[in-house]
């Protein structure tokens, strides 16, 4: 039914993440899928890492970590650089899906309240203007 | 290589500091009613509080305001002329001798990197962040008030304000003063004093992995203390000269703009009407920042690169266009033969000119230099040492001598042909006196007023963007509401000191800023060169 699942990550809120890896991972399971971690970062400093290189390391290692813990049947990490991420946030993610071939996108999102009337929440964007399937978990 | 970033590429070598600092350690979070905040403990809370304070202050007692710092500036400025005019040539020869030297080499982001950005929309944003406004406002008043007062028959005697001494009666010479001494003001050193600040935050940003904050320059000197208080000071203070600095720029850009808006359409000059004015520039500041570096900042400082350039354009062909030519080159050479004498710190005999112009200036590009010189340096990623002195420092000087021929020296001639109502006129309406002699002057004097009103608005949201770094710990991607906070702060500080009076006085303050920093700056000089010298260089 599907060939790729990709999972945008946040690495400075893993814990909030619990549900949504969790979710991709019994897809990646049931359907024999890869999953494809993706992570934006800044090209400057960040709490996660010092170098957009760092990152990338650091998520590779979060998929690997990822991968064995849960048993998935295949993983990948892209890491991608934004000027301003907080916010162009959604419009690299939707590139990202494209980039890496996913026709699936497991993302956590928080429960929509008032400021989502003025920002939008990024997996409310992405679910809006992606292409392909995408499972928001609340 | 994309205008809006892209994948993680390998990026080769570069020597990251080993600290144990983390980017955002200090940071509160916290959710405020529906909005996320992310801000650094204690400099978001010290800055909004002692900025709050000082307007509350200029407008519960404006007239002690007014004559403590009015005479606070001036004592600065003529006290410590000497070390402005000393530390600036300094930032020149330092930039300049980084330039040439191998450490030219070293690439910021490290020995693979590729740029952030293309030339067109790196070089707008560095252009309309470092001199915008002043442009349109000193293009004309400036060279007409060197040349005025060098032709005058008082040059040279103690109360005239003409450049080293001037030349009494001899109109090419007083020209070439004027020029030169114009040139002299918007060339190498106030794009000397940002590039130094630009590249070592790009530095040690980029390179080093510390935070993008003004305190992470200091690190090679004081260690992990920038991460404590020392760093806190520096990073306040850098937050104040920026939010004051462009609060009273809009606040007295507003009254300039309205003056315009009177002369050209008859909106009459009053509290509403500026108000307004700050309102409208503040909303579309706005808008910017919500949209973002990319979509908003970024756009917008194409629109005007493209706006000043066809004013440019208009003046040259409309104006006297062999004149301008011819002028260029020898306001070139005339820049080139007076910059010894004009940048010479000790025995003056002009102090009117060395202390009233040229300190107040330098005092002026360094208290925005921290704005400035991080806006730059966030858009720099990937560029050669070199590469970027000769695109912060060389070419915005070449384009400063072009500007400042076009306008200034097209002013000389009109005022010299017998148009002296330029030189008569208020200071803000001199370039619309000038307009009004070239043909079809609705439209151009309406382009003048538009770029004056873009001007402002790219200052604005790029400083509320500084700001909001530098508030939240050196992040670039804290909440969006936080830089709304700030580009709303920054608008509604402009408005309070407009009605309550002060604004002049806050500008006093902001410049006062520029003697702390250059202490800062010149120990930035040591900090950078040693920084650029644990770098691996590209071949």
């Amino acid at each position: 039914m599907y060939k790729k699942i990709m999972v945008p990550v946040d690495l400075a809120y893993v814990d909030r993440l619990e549900k949504a890896l969790a979710s991709a991972a019994d897809l990646s399971k049931s359907y024999g899928l890869p999953v494809c971690y993706v992570g934006v970062t800044t090209a400057t400093p960040s709490e996660v890492a010092r170098t957009p290189q760092e990152y990338a390391r650091k998520l590779d290692a979060f998929a690997a970590e990822e991968a064995r813990s849960r048993g998935l049947n295949g993983h990948e990490a892209k890491a991608y650089t934004s000027h301003d991420p907080a916010v162009d946030l959604d419009e690299k993610l939707l590139a990202a899906i494209k980039d890496v071939g996913a026709d699936l996108v497991v993302m956590a999102s928080h429960i929509p309240g008032l400021p989502e009337h003025i920002f939008a929440s990024n997996a409310g964007t992405v679910a809006m203007h992606a292409d392909v399937s995408v499972f928001v978990v609340r | 290589m994309s205008d809006t970033g892209g994948a993680v590429t390998p990026e080769g070598e570069s020597a990251v500091v080993q600290t144990d600092y983390v980017v955002g350690q200090d940071n509160i979070r916290a959710k405020l009613g529906p909005f996320g905040l992310d801000i650094h403990n204690p400099v978001f809370l010290i800055s909004g509080l002692v900025i709050v304070a000082f307007v509350f202050y200029t407008l519960a007692l404006p007239e002690q305001a007014a004559a403590i710092f009015g005479w606070l500036l001036p004592a600065v400025t003529s006290t410590f002329d000497w070390f402005f005019l000393l530390a600036a040539n300094i930032f020149v020869l330092v930039a300049i001798g980084i330039m040439i030297s191998p450490l030219g080499r070293v690439r910021i982001g490290g020995t693979e990197a590729t740029p952030d950005y293309s030339y067109a929309g790196w070089f707008s944003m560095l252009f309309a962040a470092g001199m915008g406004i002043g442009l349109m406002f000193f293009g004309v008043s400036e060279p007409i008030s060197h040349y005025t007062s060098s032709m005058a028959a008082d040059a040279g005697a103690p109360e005239s304000w003409a450049p080293l001494a001037g030349a009494a009666g001899n109109e090419l010479e007083a020209r070439r003063l004027g020029m030169a001494a114009t040139i002299f003001h918007w060339g190498l050193h106030p794009w000397a004093i940002y590039a130094v600040v630009a590249l070592s935050l790009a530095l040690f940003s980029y390179n080093k992995g510390l935070p993008l904050s003004i305190r992470s320059i200091f690190y090679p000197l004081f260690g992990d203390r920038v991460w404590g208080w020392t760093g806190h000071i520096i990073d306040t203070l850098a937050v104040f000269a920026t939010l004051f600095g462009l609060a009273t720029s809009l606040g007295l850009g507003a009254e300039q703009a309205n003056a315009g808006l009177q002369y050209l359409f008859g909106i009459p000059v009053s509290d509403v009407s500026k108000v307004l004015l700050i309102s409208g520039i503040t909303g579309i500041a706005l808008i910017s920042v919500v949209a973002g570096l990319d979509a908003g900042v970024k756009r917008l400082s194409e629109i005007n690169m493209v706006l000043a350039a066809l004013l440019l354009l208009f003046i040259i062909l409309f104006g006297p266009t062999l004149a301008i030519v011819t002028g260029f080159f020898g306001n070139l050479v005339a820049y080139a033969e007076y910059l010894p004498a004009l940048s010479n710190p000790f025995g003056r005999s002009d102090e009117n000119f060395s202390q009233g112009w040229t300190s107040f200036y330098w005092a002026w590009w360094i208290s925005w230099s921290p704005f400035v010189g991080m806006f730059i340096a966030r858009v720099s990623r990937g560029r050669t040492v070199r590469e970027f002195l000769i695109s912060v420092l060389l070419i915005p000087s070449i384009v400063s001598v072009l500007w400042m021929t076009a306008f200034g020296g097209t002013a000389i001639t009109l005022v010299n042909e017998g148009y002296t109502q330029i030189a008569d006129a208020a200071l803000e309406l001199q370039l619309f006196t000038m307009l009004e002699q070239l043909p079809i002057a609705a439209i151009s004097s309406f382009i003048g007023i538009v770029l004056v009103i873009v001007f402002f608005v790219t200052s604005s949201d790029s400083g509320s963007l500084v700001i909001d770094t530098i508030t939240a710990g050196g992040k670039v991607d804290a909440p969006v509401a936080q830089r709304v906070f700030w580009a709303t702060f920054e608008g509604l500080v402009a408005i309070a000191l407009l009605l309550g009076g002060g604004l002049a006085a806050l500008q006093a303050a902001s410049v006062s800023t520029g003697l702390p920093f250059t202490v800062v700056l010149l120990l930035g000089c040591v900090a950078l060169v040693k920084g650029l010298l644990a770098e691996p260089r590209s071949k």
